[in-house]
């Protein structure tokens, strides 16, 4: 990718930089295909259940079957919706999540948009996400959706500003916002960031289990209370690109974990270097998906004013005392 | 060094591909699904029973005290990455002006916690 970045571009370069989109395209849709598979799997084993195993060996093709059963389906619009919103609100969902990846670097050779301001187009795109979110649940006319949508702006917004704030420790100790960069930087200071910044870690890792709208903070559709918050009125694909934008940033914000705190593609140890980079990705990667999913069997819901005062009382001080904790030490010690 | 267009010209193709696989499939599907519509299928879902009023309604107020505090607390952010960014080159001094800053928003946050604003009720 890198030679094709410094490259002038032509029409040869533009139509590798689109091939290789649609293959990351194809690939997270795989993933996502995936990945819900192994979370009813994984959660189900955690409950002492088989999970899906009906639909091709081992139930592999359980979620395949479930978006071509999801193709198939009647797109019904109220009468009450406000149309042109109500149609347009999953696209707005869906867009941020495949546009975030272009800053995700997979390793120092495999990466796509090598931006200055990574991390800035990250965190700024990912949030236009909530927009989808709450034109949905408004455009419905519906009262679960309207709620659904309201409890999510109110949460998505909440727990960005502690999101946001807890990795500015790791932009200070690199000096910049390169993805590519902060790995780098992990690299020379010869430790993770998950070990300076363990702080930011865990506030990053509450923040970005919200901003995913994941079981424990799962309100925005707590199905017993909402029926399923925003996306109640929607069915068919429209329905099924919710779900989707969901999965696409599990698949982001698990990569974006891996690249920020666990250092990216380097080894764990330097005589370990001989395995490739990628390898190292996928392992760090996969351990936080499996986390996610960890999660979501282990915690119950929690109400939804234990969310905001979680949210506003100990994340956003925490994040700030981070800050400047990590600024201090870098003054005086380092 | 790569070169500054190309990358955003990867970013709007993404974007691009973004836009592109929603309408696409919504169109493809369009083909294949039923569209058989009558009234009590286009009814808004309210468990079952005939919906009762309206939702556009005027909302809790708690909401936009939330959205409030948002603006102000992005907004410092979007001060804090540059300084996070530029930290090596201003010092000692940049340290104190930026501890200035948060120790203000931290008065706010304070003071929206005693006015109990922060009580989810």
């Amino acid at each position: 990718m890198e030679q094709y970045l410094t490259q002038p571009l032509s029409l040869q370069t533009f139509i590798i930089f689109f091939a290789s989109a649609v293959a990351l395209l194809l690939l997270v849709l795989g993933f996502v295909t995936y990945a819900i598979y192994f979370e009813r799997k994984v959660i189900g084993w955690m409950q002492a259940r088989i999970g899906p195993n009906r639909v091709g060996p081992l139930g592999l093709l359980q979620t395949v079957a479930d978006v071509l059963k999801l193709l198939l389906k009647e797109d019904t619009i109220p009468k009450k919706a406000d149309k042109p919103l109500f149609l347009i609100a999953p696209i707005i969902a869906f867009v941020p999540s495949f546009a975030v990846l272009a800053v995700i670097p997979f390793t120092d050779k495999l990466h796509f948009a090598d931006l200055g301001v990574g991390l800035l187009y990250y965190l700024a795109i990912s949030s236009i996400s909530t927009i989808g979110v709450l034109v949905g649940g408004w455009a419905s006319n519906n009262k679960y959706a309207l709620i659904g949508g309201m409890r999510s702006a109110a949460q998505m917004i909440s727990y960005e500003i502690p999101l946001v704030m807890s990795v500015i420790g790791v932009i200070l100790i690199t000096g910049s916002l390169n993805l590519i960069d902060i790995v780098e930087r992990q690299r020379e200071i010869g430790m993770w960031f998950i070990i300076p910044q363990f702080l930011g870690f865990i506030i990053f890792l509450i923040a970005s289990i919200s901003e995913l709208n994941r079981t424990p903070f799962d309100l925005p559709e707590a199905e017993s209370e909402l029926v399923a918050g925003y996306h109640v009125e929607y069915s068919g694909f429209r329905f099924a690109f919710y779900m989707l934008a969901e999965y696409v940033y599990v698949f982001a914000m698990s990569a974006l974990t891996t690249v920020l705190f666990l250092g990216g593609w380097l080894p764990p140890f330097e005589f370990l270097s001989f395995i490739p980079g990628i390898v190292w990705f996928i392992l760090k990667f996969s351990a936080v998906v499996f986390f996610l999913f960890w999660v979501r069997a282990t915690m119950p819901r929690i109400r939804v004013d234990q969310l905001m005062s979680l949210g506003w009382k100990v994340l956003l001080p925490l994040a700030l005392v981070n800050i400047f904790i990590t600024a201090v030490v870098k003054e005086f010690i380092a | 060094m790569p070169l500054y267009t190309n990358n955003y010209v990867l970013v709007t193709i993404f974007l691009f591909l973004g836009i592109l696989l929603p309408v696409a499939a919504l169109t493809f599907g369009r083909f294949l699904r039923p569209n058989n519509l009558y009234p009590e299928k286009q009814t808004t879902y309210e468990s079952g029973v005939e919906p009762t009023g309206e939702s556009w309604i005027q909302f809790n107020v708690k909401y936009y005290i939330y959205a409030l505090l948002f603006v102000i607390f992005d907004v410092e952010t979007i001060f804090l990455y540059p300084w996070a960014v530029a930290y090596d080159k201003l010092g000692l001094f940049a340290l104190i002006e930026m501890l200035i800053f948060i120790v203000l928003l931290i008065i706010g946050l304070i003071y929206a916690w005693k006015k109990k604003v922060l009580e989810w009720k």
